[in-house]
């Protein structure tokens, strides 16, 4: 059973044995409005957790998605290139980043559980 | 940081939040950057039908002399438009220029009768009256109508809308102003506007507005629009944004606004900066605002620089996002006038990488106004 965790920056992380899926939250989909361009890293590329590891686009502006956890790019959502408004329609799902290669899977620890990351939602507003 | 407890809110505020509107800070006020169904439906919506704005936030300004002649002599003064040729019932767009010849605010100047109906931009409109009524003291008397509501219906359905209400408003002529009435409501109505297409600005006072906005979103045509979407179409009509694209450092001539300085004015001068707004004419200005289209798909936003192919830097972006109708990104900015002809190739400097974009035409999108 693969568990899901979140960051404060509003990434999620679906971990599955020593690999991860990484993408944004139905939160941030909605704050950023309609999404129109997506820049990924590189497969083999080196990500540090709470670093830069993705661009997203809304027509407003532009902003950076954050590595989780530290690893290695195994896989990127090619598809989300020609369709960046899949990360509005289905953030959780077919709107993932990447897939990452666990370097520390204890840094799992710091993140929120989704009943964390609710609360921590709530309590922007 | 503003708070949001001291952000000043339009009249429609309260139907804002009723219409499920994100709201944000702009120019000191709480205005909807968008409705529920976004930025692009909205976009989409307003260039095929219908749209309307809640633009309250700008600065509505009566100016009176004696008599007509007076006021427009006096308005002359500060802009290099020509105000003494407006007919009445007819509009004009200028600036407020500064001694170098750059632009402290750009307008609307109609012409209602005897006086002049100034509409000033958001963020200068206290500065604005301060500097109309410090040079114009003696000359005309200046009065702001600050608390009034506007609203602009934009879109290929508006005059179809605006009609039920007030038959004359068919007739009305691109950049004409005249009284109407909305179900009984006075309104100041121009066709006008912001985002390329045909379209009206409806000024009515603040106790009237949530009355004519729900008027006018009862009709199916018409859907509300926030900022966001009054951005992208501005952009793809190739307006400039004050505080963007045009400002105290940049000239009407290097903006490409010569367009809006009549020929008395460039003959007779006697506006502030006409010494350098008119060499600029007679010598082409070192610089222009031109559209760039990026090759690819990232967007360029404000301050990206802009280079040569070989790399040196020629401008850089005032203005720069996603044009929804284009279905791409856009941009505008100032470069080098050797640089400014369309077609010609330049490179976007986003996030440290060069990527390929050529200088286009605007506006990007065809401008639909009505024709007169």
């Amino acid at each position: 059973m693969a568990s899901v965790k979140y960051t404060d920056e509003h990434e999620w992380i679906r971990v599955d044995g020593d690999t991860a899926t990484v993408g944004i939250t139905d939160y941030a989909q909605n704050q950023l409005g309609d999404v129109v361009y997506v820049e990924l890293p590189k497969p083999g590329q080196k990500v540090e957790k709470g670093k830069q590891a993705a661009v997203v686009e809304s027509v407003k502006a532009a902003s950076e998605v954050y590595a989780p956890i530290t690893g290695e790019v195994i896989e990127v959502n090619q598809a989300l290139v020609d369709e960046p408004a899949t990360i509005n329609s289905d953030p959780m799902g077919k709107g993932w980043f990447m897939k990452l290669r666990l370097a520390n899977a204890s840094e799992l620890d710091g993140l929120m559980d989704e009943a964390g990351y609710k609360k921590f939602v709530e309590g922007l507003h | 940081m503003t708070s949001a407890d001291s952000l000043k809110r339009t009249p429609l505020a309260d139907l804002h939040r009723e219409l499920g509107a994100k709201m944000v800070p702009f120019a000191g006020y709480e205005m909807p950057v968008q409705y529920p169904t976004g930025i692009i439906a909205e976009h989409q919506h307003t260039r095929e039908h219908a749209g309307l704005f809640d633009v309250s936030h700008m600065g509505q300004i009566r100016l009176e002399a004696d008599n007509f002649n007076a006021a427009a002599a006096a308005l002359e003064r500060l802009v290099p438009g020509d105000v003494a040729g407006l007919q009445p019932g007819r509009m004009r767009y200028t600036q407020l220029t500064n001694p170098a010849g750059g632009i402290l605010d750009d307008l609307m100047v109609a012409r209602r009768g005897e006086h002049l109906f100034l509409v000033v931009n958001a963020g200068q409109k206290e500065a604005d009256a301060t500097h109309l009524r410090d040079d114009l003291v003696g000359r005309a008397r200046i009065e702001t109508l600050f608390d009034r509501a506007l609203l602009a219906l934009q879109g290929p359905s508006a005059a179809a809308v605006l009609m039920r209400f007030d038959s004359r408003a068919a007739e009305m002529g691109f950049m004409t102003v005249a009284d109407l009435s909305i179900q009984g409501v006075p309104c100041i109505v121009s066709r006008s506007g912001y985002t390329g297409e045909d379209g009206f600005e409806i000024s009515a006072a603040a106790t009237d507005a949530v009355k004519v906005a729900r008027l006018l979103l009862d009709h199916p045509e018409v859907k509300p629009i926030g900022l966001g979407a009054r951005d992208s179409l501005r952009l793809e009509a190739g307006l400039c944004l004050y505080g963007h694209d045009i400002d105290e450092t940049t000239t009407p001539i290097e903006a490409g606004l010569a367009w809006s300085i009549g020929k008395r004015r460039r003959t007779e001068g006697g506006f502030p900066g006409a010494a350098s707004i008119l060499e600029q004419i007679a010598q082409g200005p070192t610089r222009k605002r031109v559209g760039i289209r990026p090759d690819g798909r990232a967007p360029a936003r404000e301050n990206t620089e802009i280079t040569d192919l070989k790399g040196g830097l020629i401008g850089k972006v005032t203005s720069g996002g996603f044009g929804p109708t284009l279905g791409g990104p856009i941009c505008m900015g100032y470069v080098l006038s050797s640089h400014a002809a369309p077609g010609i190739e330049v490179q976007l400097v986003v996030r440290g990488t060069p990527r390929s974009a050529r200088v286009a035409e605007l506006p990007f999108v065809p401008h639909r106004y009505k024709q007169n």
